[in-house]
């Protein structure tokens, strides 16, 4: 079972956090398939939110096929999305750490780090996107 | 939550004070199955359209049903009802358990079940007398006497406003738990937008004894615009736009659309809006107006 949290200063709506949280949780592997999602009742309870909109964010997780409402009986994972990549997280972490320490030893702050990650995987991001379009245009 | 009578539904309901009216040509539809949250300074009507909402006022003109029936009409409508007035009172001489007894006695359906489960998950010791429970406790218990009655409506006037946070986070928890259990319909009250702002999915806002604007949250965020440009004539823009509320530099002029089609304009930045930035947009610019900017919004509407 999965806990929830709502940040205030994440711009995004409740509802699309929850969402992100379980999508998250379903990629990490922390869900998997068959587990329960918390009830409606424990998840407003806890985080003092509109039950209508937990409601929602079932509901789309629903339509993507990623859960199952049981009536009666709750909300359960029906697909994961942690795939053979999650054998990957691993190593990557521990380039991604060494990669982080050589950022600080040579003076960068967190906000420069960010920044800098930021750029380089938009950079990256568009330059692959590009490439995919010309290939279609041709 | 199935699509019944709306929880509450007024048509030109007013009530005059002696020579002061407190509300004014209200016409409002609250669907059921909302969390609502009714909005407004201090002073704006809000206490004055609850208490016609459960009948402890009579309107001076027009009307108010809830549910489908009049206000106090009957047994039926009173046990459809509960309510947590002002302050979430309390009888200060009687002790917990006196209350418990006291709500059984006056309402058919009482729950004691619930109630009795409520007080335990509260940690209340049913010996303690009200008047000695902290702010937080004595809301808690106003509200597990209103669910105890098992209503399908639940209205609140300004249940939390002198709570601390912590308190106001635990009412807000448990009124939460409680809609989601027992599928009510909530009507509350608040001049704190941010407290609204995670419970509400519907939202009246009453400023001068006038309805502001009702809706939907999700619609008001979809249908209202800040918008940012060179410094305009509001004459000048696309006659679709209804604007909130303007402000102007010698260069610049920021505006709050309300648009049921998408804004585009060349040369202007378009923005989303947050519920609170909206809200206060509408208090702020019906604080100046004062109630002659209400006609041009029900006009434009």
């Amino acid at each position: 079972m999965i806990e929830f949290h709502l940040d205030a200063r994440s711009g995004l709506s409740p509802y699309l956090q929850l969402i992100q949280q379980v999508r998250q949780a379903l990629r990490l592997g922390l869900l998997s398939e068959g587990d329960q999602l918390p009830t409606v009742k424990d998840v407003v309870a806890r985080l003092a939110i509109n039950p209508n909109t937990v409601l929602k964010a079932y509901r789309e997780l629903e339509y993507s096929g990623l859960v199952a409402a049981r009536a009666g009986v709750g909300t359960f994972v029906t697909k994961t999305l942690a795939d053979s990549s999650l054998a990957a997280h691993e190593p990557l972490r521990a380039d991604l750490r060494d990669w982080l320490a050589r950022a600080r030893k040579a003076g960068l702050d967190d906000e420069s780090i960010e920044a800098l990650f930021a750029t380089t995987f938009r950079a990256l991001t568009e330059a692959t996107t590009e490439a995919a379009i010309e290939e279609e245009v041709r | 939550m199935t699509a019944e009578a709306p929880v509450l539904q007024t048509t030109g309901l007013g009530k005059k004070y002696r020579s002061r009216w407190a509300l004014r040509d209200c016409t409002l539809s609250v669907p059921a199955g909302h969390v609502t949250g009714l909005v407004g300074p201090n002073g704006a009507g809000k206490t004055t359209l609850l208490n016609l909402a459960v009948g402890l006022l009579a309107p001076t003109e027009g009307t108010v049903q809830v549910l489908g029936g009049e206000p106090a009409g009957n047994e039926t409508q009173l046990a459809k009802v509960g309510f947590v007035a002002q302050d979430t009172p309390t009888y200060a001489g009687l002790s917990v358990a006196d209350h418990l007894k006291l709500g059984k006695h006056m309402n058919p359906g009482w729950d004691a079940a619930v109630a009795e489960d409520r007080i335990a998950r509260l940690d209340l010791d049913p010996k303690q007398k009200a008047g000695k429970l902290s702010g937080g406790q004595r809301a808690q218990l106003a509200l597990t006497l209103a669910i105890a009655k098992r209503p399908e409506v639940l209205i609140l006037d300004e249940p939390i406003a002198s709570l601390d946070p912590l308190a106001r986070r635990e009412f807000l928890q448990t009124l939460m738990e409680v809609t989601a259990e027992h599928d009510l319909s909530v009507v509350m009250s608040s001049h704190l937008v941010s407290d609204l702002e995670r419970i509400c999915d519907y939202l009246v806002v009453l400023v001068n004894s006038r309805i502001q604007v009702a809706g939907e949250v999700e619609t008001l965020l979809a249908t209202h615009y800040q918008v940012t440009g060179p410094r305009c004539d509001p004459a000048a823009l696309p006659a679709d736009w209804q604007i909130v509320s303007a402000s102007h530099t010698d260069r610049q002029s920021t505006l709050l659309v309300r648009s049921d089609t998408p804004v585009v304009e060349p040369g202007f930045t378009v923005d989303q809006i947050g519920l609170e930035d909206l809200v206060l947009s509408y208090l702020s610019e019906a604080g100046r107006t004062g109630s002659r900017g209400h006609k041009e919004l029900e006009a434009q509407r």
